[in-house]
């Protein structure tokens, strides 16, 4: 009995999972079916947009700068092994765009949007504001979760494009006031090598990002439990999974894009 | 008419109502009493379908609360809930003017405004309430703008959740005639939960006293005091002693 404890408790807890999971899937495809449903909420989307988007800018923003920087030292340090400086340019912005520009991007918004979302969404349904809505002819998903997961769905592309820029800047700075490169030149191999897919890919990553974190961000918002304990549970919650669905979505678009 | 027949409800082990029967007729003002945890507030969510009941039948009218177009059936309510419920994202007005500003009911800004200033003054706030926050008001100035959003539509059925708990005894009083007027004047059916007597007295038509899961005693609120039940003397004469134990 108590060896099999063990064994019992995995399978309950991969039971647990697979149940969440189809809640989840479940969630997403009735967010997703009422987007161009009527009402639509213009004034709740915008708000969420100037939240998702604009407020995020300058955590992206340095994220990426740092980052970008920090790039250029490593791949100058790796290259010098085989003579390949040269190479800093183009793998910094190829680097930026395709991965670390999205997936730094995507995880910065989800410590700061999916945690935010939950907890607000988390407060409304234990104080009642949820019911309440109800109870005025509004449904809460169509009114809370579709403005938000369409504005983040949006506006994270948009936050990953400024955020690969400002990082190939780092590198830029880094590469030509620390480690010797001629301005003109950094500037001439990182245009010549990038191509134009390496940074669509990513800025598609960037929309499935956005549309996994404010959908995390939501859905244990509304199934938050009761009292402040349960909106704390909901808000880590959130951000965990937001963050562990990111990097399993990377994955899988990298397998898609580039395999 | 609002019935409810051998209606029950659990949360896990908790089994808090147990086969509620109550009937409130069309026009007329029912008060739920009853010790707090006894599923007075679940009772109201159980019929508007914000908690789903586990047996039994809620009818309004005839049709089962469960079938039929569901906003139909929310657009003839108005709820204010226990705690206020306010949506701390918008402004006063904006929250007494909610159902007036979307959907089937939609009003122009001005009007919605206009509407929801009114509302708030027969609640007894003044205009420069309109344009604050929730969490700039105190809790019986939240309580009393949920009641102006309860009736801001003019609903026929009305849920009142406590309304004058935490209200000083005078706007206690502008509360209890509130409701009362709704009543009279606009033909509402109502149903009110309270433990102040005086509320009881003031606002009811008839009393139901909710104990152990099911309803313990219906009837006018005339007979209220005559009735010689002891769950019920106990209650409205707040003594320790009695048949309904302390520790709860
Ligand atoms: N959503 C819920 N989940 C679990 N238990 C609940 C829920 N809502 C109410 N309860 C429980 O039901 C009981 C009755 O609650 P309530 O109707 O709020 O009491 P009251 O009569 O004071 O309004 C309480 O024991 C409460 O803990
Ligand atoms: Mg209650």
């Amino acid at each position: 009995m108590s060896l099999l404890s063990p064994v019992a408790a995995l399978g309950r807890m991969t039971l647990g999972m697979l149940a969440s999971f189809g809640r989840v899937a479940i969630f997403a495809a009735d967010v997703v079916s009422h987007l161009l449903r009527p009402p639509f909420y213009p004034r709740e989307f915008l708000q969420a947009l100037m939240q998702i988007g604009w407020f995020s800018l300058p955590v992206v923003g340095m994220t990426a700068l740092f980052t970008g920087g920090a790039l250029a030292l490593q791949i100058y340090a790796g290259g010098a092994r085989f003579s390949a400086e040269a190479v800093v340019p183009a793998i910094v912005a190829i680097g930026m765009a395709r991965e670390l520009g999205p997936v730094l991007g995507g995880l910065m918004v989800a410590a700061r949007v999916a945690s935010s979302i939950a907890a607000e969404i988390g407060t409304m349904k234990v104080t009642e504001q949820i019911d309440a809505l109800v109870t005025l002819s509004t449904n809460p998903l169509k009114y809370l979760a579709v403005p938000r997961v369409l504005a983040a769905t949006l506006a994270v592309p948009v936050l990953v494009a400024v955020g690969d820029s400002i990082g190939i800047m780092g590198g830029w700075i880094v590469g030509v006031q620390r480690l010797g490169f001629n301005s003109a030149a950094y500037i001439k191999n990182t245009v010549d090598f990038l191509e134009m897919w390496d940074i669509t890919s990513g800025l598609l990553k960037g929309a499935a990002f956005g549309f996994l974190v404010a959908l995390m961000g939501c859905y244990h918002g509304m199934n938050s439990g009761r009292g402040a304990q349960g909106v704390g549970k909901a808000t880590k919650s959130a951000v965990v999974s937001a963050s562990v669905l990111i990097f399993a979505a990377n994955y899988l678009l990298t397998e898609l894009f580039f395999s | 008419m609002i019935e409810l027949k051998g209606v029950e409800k659990r949360f896990g082990s908790n089994h808090v109502l147990r086969g509620v029967d109550l009937s409130i007729a069309s026009g007329t003002s029912m008060v739920i009493i009853g010790g707090s945890g006894t599923g007075k507030s679940v009772l109201l969510k159980c019929i508007l379908g914000l908690v789903h009941h586990d047996a039994g039948q809620i009818t309004l009218d005839g049709q089962d609360v469960t079938t039929g177009d569901r906003d139909e059936f929310l657009a003839r309510f108005g709820m204010l809930f226990q705690g206020g419920a306010l949506f701390d994202s918008l402004r006063i007005w904006e929250n007494v003017a909610f159902r007036l500003m979307r959907g089937a009911l939609k009003k122009p800004k001005a009007e919605a405004r206009e509407i929801a200033i009114e509302k708030l003054r027969r609640v007894g706030l003044g205009p420069q309430v309109a344009d604050l926050y929730p969490a700039e008001l105190s809790g019986g100035m939240q309580k009393r703008v949920g009641l102006a959003r309860a009736i801001a539509a003019n609903p026929e059925v009305i849920f009142f959740d406590e309304p004058t708990t935490g209200l000083d005894p005078i706007m206690s009083g502008v509360i209890n005639d509130l409701i009362r007027e709704i009543v009279v004047e606009m033909g509402a059916t109502a149903m009110t939960i309270t433990h102040d007597m005086t509320s009881v007295r003031a606002i009811a038509d008839n009393v139901a006293m909710l104990h152990g899961g099911k309803v313990r005693w219906t009837g006018p609120v005339s007979e209220l005091d005559s009735t010689p039940d002891p769950y019920v003397q106990q209650f409205i004469h707040g003594r320790a002693e009695g048949p309904i134990e302390s520790v709860r």
